[in-house]
């Protein structure tokens, strides 16, 4: 009786620690996947942008389309925003919906992220208000849209990635960017939707 | 059980940690690098994506 008692007892402490690894790889562990993953996108990129070939091709899906940054979050504050929102998509970083419109474009450019997990590059969304810059780098614009409004919807709000959100069936004119989020944070019982506009494009300095 | 395994651990006290360490380890390895990764999308707990029909285990 007592073995069992002694067993029971290392059984459950083992369990404790393996709970405990198992939710430092979550928070953590995951976050070294998505860094590395990051910089060799991000590098992959920067040497497309650089090539003096011009093509027209469609970012393929897991390629980084474009660079994020928003100011309000600081200096270091960037992400590579991955084309296609698949669960290997996501991982990598933030992730553009395919068949959304592209930076800049007429149309609403939606962009999907962790808000826990993976880097968590979407983790203080939340402190976002109304006028904050959103800084979408292209190879040859910079595209500054400013957020205009916060919502939180249902994990079904399909609507809010319709070119003009919400009315999934109007004709966009309208130069504007969605970002989703889950929330709260640590669950999917919710999306938090940031949305934004188009203020101005700057030309990108050339590297040289 | 943990008794059992240092009981059965050959050598002297010394050799016995030495192994006992080595095992832990490669257990926490096993754990992070194979186990964790399989097991973590299926409890995911953060999900950002709009979707229908509403999304379970996509991030």
């Amino acid at each position: 009786m007592r073995t069992l008692i002694r067993g029971m007892g290392e059984l459950t402490i083992t369990a404790g620690l393996v709970f405990m690894l198992f939710v430092t790889y979550g928070l953590w562990g995951t976050g070294r996947y998505t860094q590395d993953q990051q910089d060799r996108l991000g590098d992959e990129m920067l040497d497309t942008w650089q090539a003096s070939k011009v093509t027209t091709e469609r970012v393929k899906l897991g390629k980084g389309l474009a660079m994020i940054r928003i100011p309000r979050f600081g200096e270091d504050w960037k992400f590579v925003v991955i084309e296609g929102v698949d669960r290997d998509d996501l991982r990598k970083g933030p992730g553009h919906y395919p068949g959304t419109a592209l930076p800049g474009e007429i149309g609403n450019f939606v962009v999907s992220g962790h808000r826990t997990t993976y880097s968590a590059p979407f983790n203080r969304l939340g402190e976002l208000d109304r006028g904050d810059e959103i800084l979408i780098d292209t190879r040859e614009q910079q595209y500054v849209y400013k957020v205009t409004d916060r919502k939180i919807v249902t994990p079904a709000a399909t609507e809010v990635t319709a070119p003009v959100p919400g009315h999934p069936k109007r004709k966009p004119t309208e130069r504007l960017i969605t970002l989703t989020t889950c929330h709260p944070k640590f669950s999917a019982a919710k999306r938090m939707i940031i949305f934004g506009e188009l203020a101005s494009a700057v030309p990108r300095v050339k590297r040289t | 059980m943990y008794a059992w395994i240092w009981r059965h651990l050959p050598g002297t006290w010394q050799t016995k940690t030495a192994t006992a360490l080595g095992l832990a380890i490669a257990v926490a390895a096993i754990l992070w690098y194979l186990v964790f990764p399989w097991l973590e999308p299926k409890v995911q707990f953060d999900d950002g994506v709009v979707d229908t029909p509403t999304p379970t285990a996509t991030p």
